[in-house]
């Protein structure tokens, strides 16, 4: 039991402090300070605690949870998601007027399913995880509570996440029926034995679980949700839920995909290739025709969740170290970004469209040279994060034989770079059309710098976690 | 082999204008003065810092000297990998020299966002001294992506009136010929890991030791894919659209740098990678890439001829002329290479020159419209003499640098094996003569005639700062012209050893290298040739 506990430290000792949290502002009135502060020691020691465990391998709780390595990694992971937000969301709810008591212990509740993902080996607490998550960001969603916009996006987000996960457990129950377990051990064992009671179920049961994690991952055909939900959101809430979730969702596809790829290996690459050339296509098309910037760059995390899914297509350990530095440098370019619209936005609204960044570099030039920096790494340029991703993704595919899928993937790289510099174009060629508020940087001057620099130190030395991303992977794939 | 011998010494110019960069960010903004000085003395020392690479850099020695190789992303086996030969040497000094003069020529026509300004030609000095230096393909290409931002906010904050329409265009060209390249970068290094025993890498001698090795059909690809990323550079014909843009809406000191050192970027990975890593495809390829440069040599003659613009006809200019340079490379001959080089170099100067001087009567009239000029040489007649070295240097006049590289480059070409057809030296040398007259016609009607304009009667002749931008070129411009040895010495070693290799490539035999590289034995010491 001991044991059991150690192994998911990061993960239990948060949602104890989770349930605290909320338990704190119920008593006390006005308690958004003290479960800010309590968040962020929450949010901290479980970092601390994850990159102990980190190298305690193994499974627990009757094999339905496991620790170190991968979660451990992801714990931290979700951990500085997490402190990036509600560094900025203070300033940024404080501002819109929506600092309710309640939202930091929300967070908490996210990061709690999160790290459930990261940690499970079990598709119930794999399913568990995700709903968790999920009902969180559903409320998260609609937190402007005045905003129409914001409530619609909540109603929707909740419709079609219900919806898809309908599929998700339906495919679940056919891979137990198909393979008799629902542990990712035995699925394994049963399907490389080819011990499979209802065999048949199999293909259908990979695939309805296959279209419940792209709804998750806001991957084609999948995607609708993603550009409304994201533009309604409170920006904020925006950024968790694009970087925090999306990581969330490849966290729950990577051991997935690795148990249940030996059952039919070629179709299932074909299948992940096919989704991520038109996902990335797709994403980055509508967003060339946007001109809402929240918008522009909830479409470009569809588009960017096709480059994560290359990394499934070549299913080796090249392809997952790639998704995971993926998720790691995209976490601090997307925050990042968004950090900086949410400061410039008021009342929900106001200063999001991309014409309203008109000549921003003379207000605000070191506001645009980071957003900036951001853009150019979200376009893959070096030497920031971006690139680097991209090169460890492309490189992966082509290993794997799927050098159309990459020649595609660097047409589509073309396209994105267009409105990518657009908004560059806008803040630094062009006169300001509006005249930018005035803004109060806060704490999210904190989660900016952190988020700067993440972009760039990864961008120029890779090497770190690139390492960690090998010894976590030529641990568990053989 | 390379050699390691003070390997430093080219770290040190390499990093100077980074840390120059870096110095300018922690400037305020107000300071203006002190950020001009600051960035002219970082570039200077550059220039410096480079110049015992030139006094210690032995010709005799075969392979790439001052090697440094620093560990970077091991599980990629990419390293900082750098060192330069005759040709990159050429190149690099070429970059350092011309950067004071550019950032010179900036002080008086930059009027806003100074800090901007200067921290971005700080960064493009150091982004064009990396692509010349890295022996890394992962190096290499994030040094060549590192200069499109730069150079995007150069045309696009400090440009011209369409000058948004430039930036993206330049922008979006480049990095369809480069993310094609990357793809190309990335195979190669998983060729080297799919070898019995190998393992993913980037480094660029050991690539080069297997890129024989590839099948030819793939061989092919990787070519094109590469050629395809240097040609839109260069620009060769057809992929040129994106220069004019550029050159015109660039601010002068951005043309100059354009002209003068980032087209040969292309030519130079044109021999760094295309030349050495696939000569089988080469020989296929030669042909059709001669024609191209013979096409863009006429096309750019006959285009400049009819220019309204005096910056666009030189931008122009620079299709055809850089159409010699490719034309070179192609034949395979030591002339030819040792022509493009030096050609290289040639336009960086002349060319560079003839921009800064479209910016002197710029600063002035505020039009680069020939017919608002005539009769200039009355009333700037220190500025008519440089003016007329600039543009006979381009002509190509015997005595000044620009004769010796179209001279080698022709010679090269006509006895090529590769080309085999004396016609493309034929229709090129055409070249030469639309050069004197689309560049003698142009000088007549801005320089000679009467001056009937009231508005060209007050102009004053070149001031102290522009007088000192010109006469550094104009001397290297002579020195060149008259005794190119010092100079082709440096790459004529490299020129015979490549084209000796790629001969036995292709045909089995090679009466080249003629001269013999000095051997360096295990312990360094070098043994005397014999």
């Amino acid at each position: 039991m001991i044991q059991d506990l150690l192994l998911t430290a990061p993960f239990t000792f948060l949602s104890a402090m989770a349930i605290i949290a909320m338990v704190v502002d119920a008593l006390i009135k006005n308690s958004a300070r003290i479960t800010f502060l309590f968040s962020v020691i929450t949010l901290i020691v479980s970092g601390i605690l994850a990159i102990g465990t980190f190298g305690q391998h193994g499974i627990g709780f009757n094999g339905m949870i496991s620790g170190g390595g991968f979660s451990s990694y992801f714990d931290v992971l979700f951990s500085v998601g997490g402190l990036l937000t509600i560094f900025a969301a203070r300033s940024y709810l404080q501002r819109e007027g929506i600092e309710h008591d309640e939202f930091y212990s929300l967070i908490l509740f996210a990061i709690g399913g999160m790290m459930l993902i990261g940690h499970s080996n079990n598709l119930l607490t794999l399913f568990i995880g995700i709903e968790i998550m999920s009902v969180v960001f559903y409320i998260l969603s609609g937190y402007m509570r005045s905003s129409i916009a914001s409530v619609e996006s909540s109603l929707k987000y909740f419709l079609l996440g219900a919806f898809s996960t309908g599929f998700l457990v339906y495919g679940m129950a056919l891979i137990y029926g198909a393979t008799g377990s629902m542990d990712y051990g035995h699925i394994s064992m049963n399907i490389s034995r080819g011990a499979l009671p209802l065999g048949s179920l199999l293909p259908i049961g990979i695939a309805l679980m296959v279209i419940g994690l792209s709804f998750k991952a806001a991957a084609f055909p999948f995607h609708q949700w993603a550009p409304d939900v994201y533009q309604g959101a409170p920006t904020i809430v925006t950024a968790f839920m694009s970087t925090a979730g999306k990581a969330a969702a490849f966290v729950a596809f990577m051991p997935i995909v690795m148990v249940l790829m030996p059952a039919a290996p070629a179709k299932l690459q074909m299948t992940f290739a096919v989704l991520s050339a038109a996902t990335m296509l797709i994403g980055n098309i509508s967003a060339l025709a946007q001109t809402n910037i929240k918008r522009m760059l909830a479409f470009s995390s569809v588009a960017h969740a096709g480059y994560l899914m290359m990394g499934l297509v070549s299913g080796s350990q090249a392809g997952y170290s790639g998704i995971l530095f993926y998720l790691t440098s995209y976490m601090f370019m997307q925050i990042g970004s968004f950090i900086i619209v949410g400061l410039l936005e008021r009342r929900g609204e106001e200063h999001l469209q991309i014409s309203d960044y008109a000549g921003l570099s003379k207000k605000y030039p070191v506001l645009a040279a980071f957003m900036a920096i951001f853009m150019f790494s979200l376009a893959g340029i070096p030497p920031f994060a971006g690139f680097f991703g991209k090169y460890y993704l492309f490189s992966a595919a082509i290993d794997a034989g799927f050098l159309w899928l990459t020649v595609i993937a660097v047409f589509s790289s073309i396209i994105s770079v267009y409105f990518y510099i657009g908004l560059i174009v806008k803040m630094y060629f062009n006169e300001p059309e509006k005249e930018m508020p005035d803004t109060e940087f806060g704490l999210s001057g904190i989660s900016l710098f952190i988020t700067i620099a993440g972009v760039i130190i990864l961008g120029i030395m890779p090497s770190g976690i690139l390492s960690i991303a090998n010894a976590i992977f030529g641990h568990s794939t053989h | 082999m390379p050699h390691t011998d003070s390997a430093g010494l080219l770290l040190l110019p390499l990093f100077l204008p980074l840390l120059g960069f870096l110095s300018i960010l922690f400037i305020d903004r107000a300071q203006e003065k002190a950020i001009k000085y600051v960035t002219l003395i970082f570039s200077m020392l550059t220039f410096f810092a480079s110049l015992p690479l030139w006094f210690m850099f032995n010709d005799g020695l075969d392979g790439f000297q001052f090697y440094t190789n620093i560990s970077w992303i091991p599980s990629l086996d990419a390293g900082f990998r750098t060192g330069i030969d005759g040709m990159s040497l050429l190149l690099v000094v070429l970059t350092t020299f011309i950067m004071p003069i550019s950032i010179l020529a900036s002080f008086e026509a930059i009027g806003k966002r100074q800090k901007e300004y200067y921290a971005m030609m700080l960064l493009l000095e150091f982004g064009m001294l990396g692509v010349f230096v890295s022996l890394d393909t992962m190096l290499f290409y994030v040094f060549w992506e590192l200069i499109l931002i730069p150079m995007y906010f150069l045309i696009g904050i400090w440009g011209g009136k369409d000058r948004i329409y430039a930036a993206v265009k330049f922008f979006l060209y480049t990095l369809v010929g480069s993310l094609l390249m990357l793809i190309a970068i990335v195979w190669m290094g998983l060729y080297a890991k799919w070898t019995p025993g190998g393992h993913f890498t980037t480094d660029f001698l050991i690539l080069k030791q297997l890129a024989p090795g590839i099948p030819l059909d793939i061989q092919i690809w990787l070519f094109l894919a590469f050629a395809l990323s240097f040609c839109i550079k260069v620009p060769l014909f057809p992929f040129h659209t994106w220069l004019p843009d550029a050159h015109v809406q660039a601010p002068t000191a951005g043309s100059v740098i354009l002209a003068g050192v980032l087209l040969k970027m292309g030519t130079y990975g044109l021999i760094r990678f295309n030349l050495e890593l696939f000569p089988q495809s080469l020989h296929l390829f030669a042909q059709p890439l001669a024609w191209l440069s013979v096409i863009g040599i006429i096309y750019g003659a006959l285009v400049a001829m009819v220019q309204t613009d005096i910056k666009k006809l030189v931008a122009y200019s620079s299709v055809s002329h850089l159409g010699f340079v490719v034309l070179g490379i192609v034949s395979v001959t030591p002339e030819g290479l040792q022509g493009a080089i030096i050609q290289m170099v040639n336009h960086g100067l002349s060319t560079g020159m003839l921009f800064l001087c479209v910016g002197v009567l710029y600063e002035r009239r505020h039009t680069r419209e020939i017919g608002d000029f005539g009769g200039i040489t009355k009333v700037m007649p220190k500025f008519a003499v440089m003016f007329t070295i600039a543009m006979m240097a381009s002509v190509g006049l015997p005595g000044l640098n620009g004769f010796i590289g179209e001279y080698l480059t022709l010679f090269g070409s006509f006895q090529s094996k590769f080309l085999n057809n004396p016609w493309f030296s034929i229709f090129s040398a055409s070249g030469v003569i639309f050069a004197a007259v689309y560049l003698l016609w142009m000088f007549q009607r801005v320089m000679f005639g009467t001056n009937d304009n009231p508005k060209n009667h007050t102009l004053t002749d070149l001031t102290k700062s522009e007088y000192w931008q010109l006469v550094p070129l104009v001397i290297f411009i002579v020195w060149i012209g008259v005794y190119p040895k010092t100079f082709l010495s440096r790459s004529e070693l490299y020129a015979q050893t490549l084209v000796g290799s790629i001969e036995k490539t292709v045909f089995g035999t090679s009466a080249y290298p003629k001269i013999k590289a000095i051997e360096v034995d295990a312990s360094g010491i070098k043994k005397a040739e014999h």
